[in-house]
């Protein structure tokens, strides 16, 4: 993991007491709300409905135990118990209060975490994949070109104040598990013919209320012009992208109008003024911040273990979950474990301080004490032994942390909705739970196989429904909160942004009508490989459409 | 005015912004600083004079129409219409880094002390600073924050290579 330097911690510190600072003057009222959300909003706390909002970065996922710890800490003794992991790999407390906010700063920046540029027009905290470093299929740890973007976009001077805000996502496998092409910036690490290193660059994704697809506009870049490149996107943004209108003002409405083509000659106009500056990468540079992400001392295991193949065949529970929530690690004899947040008794995402706490003794007892979230809500031990596998589950499920639904059915996303969001239209929530508690057989769950079921309280798709196989969008037709379907959505390498299947459901119908979809699709597959996409692009929406409507 | 900083302390400002523009024939010495509209069109009349001339920019101009002219301007005012809009962060390092300019480089607008820090890292060595704002507490900011991780028109190597 990345250790900080002497100026790493320096700077947060500094930032706390000038947070400190800008929170006082607001409470004396030297400072309008107006201003303050200038400050506050770029620093990750926003005012909702019932209270402020704190929303902590996890740089690309990636937590100590010992952070996790604090985590726990300020749920417990500043909020009410529990945080909420967001898509975006970022932890959000949904009750501080304002006069608590510097203390939180200060207690989290001593384990070298913050706030920093979660919210607000500006760069936002770059998220990866959550098995960076682990993979079978990867080509090069993404890691740490994260923390060179996150250095380079910290307090960046001149793209604090942005058209709007900005997310950038860095892939470095054959599969994309970080969604890169659903951000303003998507990277992913690929090798060119020569077997030298490099990037494809995707520019303009984006969901809310204009979902896009990123387009790609730089098919090699040298990883050495990761920044160069990256600074002149921003720098083309910054003067161009519209400020006229909120709606219309993220870098893929800028892409969309001025033309990829024309998008394209501009940056790299830009980019071959400045590629020769300091900004450019040397080796040295590049190998200098590897050298925080090594592997750890991993031990030379056999892939094969009896006692867990041996409780595979007693225990069909803990057979279910090995087989939905474990994944194949790089080195032989080691595991990924995936913990899902997704259990029928807490809101998608949510943990409380005592599983958090829980969690960080399990990383250290079982995965080399770190932790990794990720951005379909759930959380991941990275480096488990097959031989501790049954152990571990043991502890899980005790946990209510071992529901065997990862990228299935259940492992649905949602965002906060009407129960916590200020701009919510319709709560998500409670659909969410009733999803959750209809479809609460593991056979039904396990015959659809991988599938994706997201939702969102608004246009805003902070839960991603645009990009789900199954999206449910809630919105508020004439004071009833209704509920609009999509079909189609992909996040992953084939992304794509589903479509609208016909006229909203009410709260009581929407569960039947996400039943019914997936009735047609056990109906209509080949076979039991047909995945719900395959099948969906193969039939089109009619069948889905008579069966809703009908 | 009693609100403006330079080179972070407070400091007298000498320059005046010129609006009779139908008389350029007369135009009155002394420091002055116009539109770059008017500039582009009465360039010359501007010169013959013996006196300092400065623009002020809109944030939607762009710099490099001024390429050969600015070693001939003394000052250039960039505005911030509303703290939010950062435009003229990009215009300022363009104009320091880029074409080099050495002259003065003001802020104008909603300049606050939560962001004096950003300007001054972007080339902005001027403040004309919103009435409301406290000029101590101003001067501090421009120290609250000592770490700077990327190049900008104050530093040419990123913390990495420093
Ligand atoms: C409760 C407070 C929240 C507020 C006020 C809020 C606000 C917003 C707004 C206004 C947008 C649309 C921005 C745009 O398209 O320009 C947005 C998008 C988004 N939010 Fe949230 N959000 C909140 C919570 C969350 C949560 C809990 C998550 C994660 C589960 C999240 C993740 C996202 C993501 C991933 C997007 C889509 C990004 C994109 O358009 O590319 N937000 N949010
Ligand atoms: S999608 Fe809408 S309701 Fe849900 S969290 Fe985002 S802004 Fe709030």
């Amino acid at each position: 993991m990345y250790q900080y330097s002497q100026a790493d911690h320096q700077l947060l510190q500094e930032r706390v007491a000038q947070f400190r600072d800008q929170v006082q003057r607001r409470l004396n009222g030297d400072l309008s709300e107006d201003e303050f959300k200038q400050q506050r909003l770029r620093n990750g706390l926003y005012l909702q409905i019932h209270a402020y909002m704190l929303r902590v970065a996890v740089p690309y996922g990636l937590m100590s135990s010992e952070q996790m710890r604090t985590l726990a800490h300020i749920a417990r003794k500043y909020d009410r118990g529990y945080g909420h992991f967001s898509t975006r790999q970022n932890i959000q407390y949904n009750w501080p209060k304002l006069e608590d906010v510097p203390q939180i700063l200060d207690d989290l920046a001593k384990v070298e975490m913050h706030a920093i540029q979660t919210s607000g027009n500006c760069i936002r905290n770059t998220t990866s994949d959550p098995l960076a470093g682990v993979a079978r299929d990867e080509i090069a740890d993404p890691r740490p070109y994260c923390e060179l973007i996150r250095q380079w976009s910290t307090f960046h001077p001149e793209f604090n104040f942005l058209p709007r805000k900005f997310k950038i996502a860095v892939s470095g496998a054959i599969n994309d598990r970080a969604a890169v092409a659903v951000h303003d910036i998507g990277l992913r690490l690929v090798k060119n013919d020569a077997g030298e290193l490099g990037l494809e660059v995707y520019v303009g994704g984006g969901l809310g209320r204009t979902p896009m697809i990123g387009k790609l506009i730089r098919k090699f870049l040298p990883t050495h012009d990761m920044l160069t490149y990256l600074e002149a996107i921003l720098r083309v943004y910054n003067q161009l992208g519209r400020r006229d209108n909120l709606y219309k003002a993220r870098i893929k409405i800028l892409v969309h109008e001025t033309g990829e083509e024309k998008f394209r000659e501009l940056v790299e106009a830009e980019w071959n003024e400045i590629k020769k500056t300091g900004l450019a990468l040397t080796d040295a540079d590049i190998e200098a911040i590897q050298a925080h992400f090594k592997d750890p001392d991993y031990e030379t295991l056999s892939d094969f273990d009896e006692d867990f193949d041996a409780h595979l065949l007693a225990n069909a529970e803990f057979a279910k979950w090995a087989e939905k929530n474990v994944e194949l690690h790089k080195k032989d004899g080691y595991r990924v474990v995936y913990l899902s947040l997704k259990s029928r008794n807490q809101p998608a995402g949510d943990v409380t301080a005592d599983q958090m706490d829980a969690i960080a003794d399990l990383a250290d007892k079982y995965s080399l004490s770190a932790i990794r979230s990720t951005h379909r809500q759930n959380l991941v031990l990275s480096d488990v032994k097959l031989k501790d596998l049954y152990e571990l589950w043991q502890e899980l499920k005790a946990l209510d942390l071992a529901t065997p639904n990862y990228n299935h059915l259940t492992d649905l996303i949602s965002c906060p909705g009407m129960d916590y969001c200020s701009l919510a239209t319709a709560r998500s929530i409670p659909i969410a739970q009733a999803l959750t508690e209809r479809f609460d057989s593991y056979d039904y769950i396990n015959d659809l196989g991988d599938i994706s079921l997201n939702i969102s309280g608004c246009i805003n798709a902070c839960g991603h429904h645009h990009v789900a196989n199954i999206g449910i969008l809630g919105v508020n037709k004439k004071g009833v909160e209704v509920y609009q379907l999509t079909l189609g959505g992909s996040a992953r390498d084939d992304a794509s942004i589903g479509k609208i299947i016909g006229p909203a459901f009410t709260a009581d119908e929407i569960v039947d009508a996400v039943a019914t979809v997936l009735d047609v699709y056990l109906d209509q597959r080949e076979d039991e490989e047909e995945g719900f996409l395959t099948t969906y692009r193969r039939i089109g929406q009619e069948p889905f459409k008579e069966k809703l409507y009908g | 005015m009693g609100n403006y900083i330079k080179d972070r302390k407070p400091a007298e400002d000498s320059w005046v912004p010129y609006t009779g523009l139908e008389d350029v024939d007369n135009l009155p010495s002394g420091d002055i600083y116009i539109p770059f509209e008017e500039w582009q069109t009465h360039r010359d009349a501007f010169l013959k004079r013996n006196s300092r001339v400065g623009l002020i920019l809109e944030n939607t101009d762009d710099v490099f129409a001024l390429k050969d002219d600015l070693d001939r301007l003394d000052l250039i005012v960039l505005q911030f219409p509303k703290m939010a809009d950062g435009r003229a962060f990009t215009q300022a390092r363009l104009l320091r880094e880029r074409l080099g300019y050495k002259g003065e480089i003001r802020a104008t607008g909603d300049v606050l002390q939560d962001q004096v820090f950003y300007m001054q890292r972007c080339g902005f060595n001027s403040f004309e600073l919103r009435d409301d704002q406290d000029i101590p507490s101003v001067l501090a900011a421009f120290d609250e924050m000592t770490v700077t991780y990327q190049p900008a028109a104050d530093e040419a190597l990123p913390i990495w290579k420093r």
